[in-house]
């Protein structure tokens, strides 16, 4: 068993060793080993030139991280919170994500941004969000979001491997998680079934699915049988895998940490809606309210889809439609 | 030498004009910037630097682009739009570029060159290579020119910032916005990069500054910074006919516009006939003629490319 901090670690050591071309850079990476300890060691092990610490400038570091890709190497880029973000989508949305095109296929941009996302921590309104639906409508970039050590191993080696920029989201609460680490690779824009179920799907990523597990543990003991889909993957998204899902349960709730205008969970309702419309009997979304992430433990928790709520939803849903 | 820059530049003068005939007569669509009375830069700068050195550019790009060597012909076909296009048309010109001449990029957004730029040198350091920036006046107010300014000298990267200050971001007289804007080089210096102030009129004045802050950049001294003093002949872009501008200041630049310029220290310095300029100058208007003739005969790409990529 490995925490999901090693399995990071052990994945950006893995990428460092087997290609010469990849570097890290971001604040605190290297002699502080990362804010998170998701770097801790790799300084030592690969030097100064392989793994940078860089000022608190996150237009400099991105531009950079770009312009090193055209280059042909293989930035991995930390951006320390997601929050911050903000500060690099100029250079995400406007150079990373469209080079490739605007290129007639000529460059490719083989970068990859980390960053910690996510609420439940007491950060506040500033530390706590998910960017991936900020860049959810940016059609160039992808989207990956691990909720296991395994996974988060295997998508980031692919996601270094990828030669298109990825953004790589790592929750918060999920950074201390044990899990087994194989050491596979898991391809982009896979979702997994991580349980089976025949009454509902329930869909989520992240932080979300361990709360859809156990969820789905306190409706079992009621005789509802719950398949829990992790989507790992906003783009490209494995609609399939949901849709199969659907075919056999015909009932789906979204589980989406974050507001339901213009959240990912609209969206794959949407196209769900828009593909297998006739499969559907329900589909809903267990999402947070429209407001910025409280600080407040009291609030915050109110604000968060927990298990509680997500088990009072299917109730209610089960109960009366 | 000089006789050549003076082509090169007068092709980019004569490229910009062909330009914008075609968009008065609607074959080019949305909108353009022209780089008309830069062009010493462009070339200036151009031959300053050797083939694998990478440039970053801005929306005002076509003369830097030339000035690497692409083709005329594509780069006309990319501002048409169509398939012979140096990005097949999917670029035109506020992002077109050149990879296959490492000119790396034309950046919509001011600031964005610099921050490429700034990748390209960390990505080159210690191989000989070098990175240019090139950027406006306005650009200097950006977060990405101070971020990069003390990212560049922490890491002692091989990049040369290329400020083209042209009096004007966009519209704006830059004095109207900036604090100390008489010394825009001045920016720099507090970072502790070498700097040097140009007459960016004089291709001359421009080669030799160039050449000696690639060189410097080249052997490991860490980032360079040149303020080019130049101006635009022509407005901001395509919708802009410049009427801010106050009374004789456009004239007043003219007097020193870059192809008078090398065309006079071509006679009064260097003895060549007028016959031969004449005709350097007609074969660059004989070679554009058949360029752009030759851009407009490509096909514009078609719909169903867009099935294929999606």
């Amino acid at each position: 068993m490995i925490e999901f901090r090693h399995a990071i670690i052990e994945a950006l050591a893995d990428e460092l060793a087997a290609d010469p071309s990849v570097f890290l850079l971001g604040e605190d990476v290297a002699a502080a080993g990362g804010v998170f300890k998701t770097t801790e060691g790799l300084l030592e092990r690969f030097g100064p030139d392989r793994v940078i610490d860089t000022p608190i400038s996150e237009l400099a570091m991105t531009g950079a991280a770009f312009g090193s890709a055209l280059m042909g190497r293989r930035p991995v880029l930390e951006i320390m919170f997601g929050d911050f973000m903000a500060l690099s989508m100029d250079s995400l949305i406007n150079q990373s994500a469209k080079w490739r095109f605007l290129s007639n296929d000529q460059v490719t941009v083989p970068l990859t941004v980390r960053t910690a996302v996510g609420a439940g921590g007491r950060f506040g309104a500033i530390h706590s969000q998910n960017p991936g639906t900020w860049l959810h409508n940016v059609a160039g970039i992808s989207i990956v979001a691990p909720s296991t050590p395994g996974d988060a191993y295997g998508l980031l080696r692919s996601a270094v491997q990828a030669d298109h920029p990825v953004l790589f989201l790592e929750h918060k609460r999920l950074f201390s998680m044990k899990g087994e680490l194989d050491r596979g690779l898991v391809e982009l824009g896979t979702a997994a079934v991580v349980r089976e179920g025949a009454d509902l799907t329930m869909v989520s990523m992240m932080k979300g699915v361990h709360d859809a597990l156990q969820a789905a543990d306190v409706l079992a003991a009621e005789g509802t049988d719950v398949e829990v889909i992790d989507l790992r993957s906003l783009r490209p998204l494995d609609l399939e895998t949901v849709v199969r899902s659907v075919e056999k349960t015909g009932r789906i709730v979204c589980v989406e940490e974050g507001p339901v205008t213009g959240g990912w969970a609209a969206g794959l309702v949407g196209q769900l809606a828009a593909q297998a419309l006739d499969l559907l009997e329900d589909a809903t979304i267990v999402s947070a309210p429209d407001l910025p992430v409280p600080f407040s433990p009291t609030l915050e928790d109110a604000w968060l889809p927990g298990v509680e709520r997500i088990v009072a939803h299917v109730r209610a849903r089960l109960a009366g439609v | 030498m000089l006789l050549r820059a003076h082509a090169d530049m007068y092709a980019i003068r004569r490229f910009e004009e062909h330009i914008m005939r075609l968009f008065l007569r609607g074959e080019i669509a949305g909108t353009t910037h022209l780089c008309n009375g830069q062009e010493a830069v462009c070339v200036g700068l151009g031959y300053a630097l050797d083939e694998d050195d990478v440039v970053a550019g801005t929306y005002r790009g076509h003369g830097h682009i030339l000035a690497r060597g692409s083709e005329e012909l594509r780069l006309a076909a990319e501002l048409l739009g169509r398939v012979d296009g140096l990005c097949g048309g999917r670029a035109g010109s506020l992002n077109v570029f050149d990879p296959t001449r490492n000119y790396i990029g034309s950046f919509a957004i001011i600031g964005g060159s610099i921050g490429a730029a700034t990748g390209a040198a960390l990505a080159l350091k210690g191989t000989g290579r070098v990175a240019v920036a090139d950027f406006g006046d306005g650009t200097t107010n950006q977060g990405y020119f101070f971020e990069c300014l003390n990212f560049a000298k922490v890491y002692d990267l091989p990049l040369v910032f290329s400020l083209e200050n042209n009096g004007y971001m966009e519209y704006t007289p830059i004095g109207n916005v900036t604090a100390r804007p008489d010394d825009l080089a001045g920016r720099a210096e507090a970072f502790g990069i070498e700097t040097e102030r140009v007459d960016g009129m004089d291709v001359r004045a421009v080669y030799e500054a160039s050449l000696r802050a690639v060189e410097r950049a080249r052997a490991g001294e860490g980032p360079q910074f040149l303020e080019y003093r130049t101006y635009r002949f022509v407005g901001h872009s395509r919708s802009d006919p410049g009427d801010y501008r106050p009374e004789g200041e456009l004239e007043r630049w003219q007097e020193r516009d870059p192809l008078t310029l090398s065309r006079r220290a071509l006679t009064d310095e260097l003895g060549t006939p007028d016959e031969d300029i004449a005709a350097r100058e007609q074969e660059v208007d004989e070679r554009l003629e058949r360029a752009i003739d030759a851009a407009l005969a490509s096909p514009f790409p078609t719909p169903e490319e867009l099935e294929v990529l999606s």
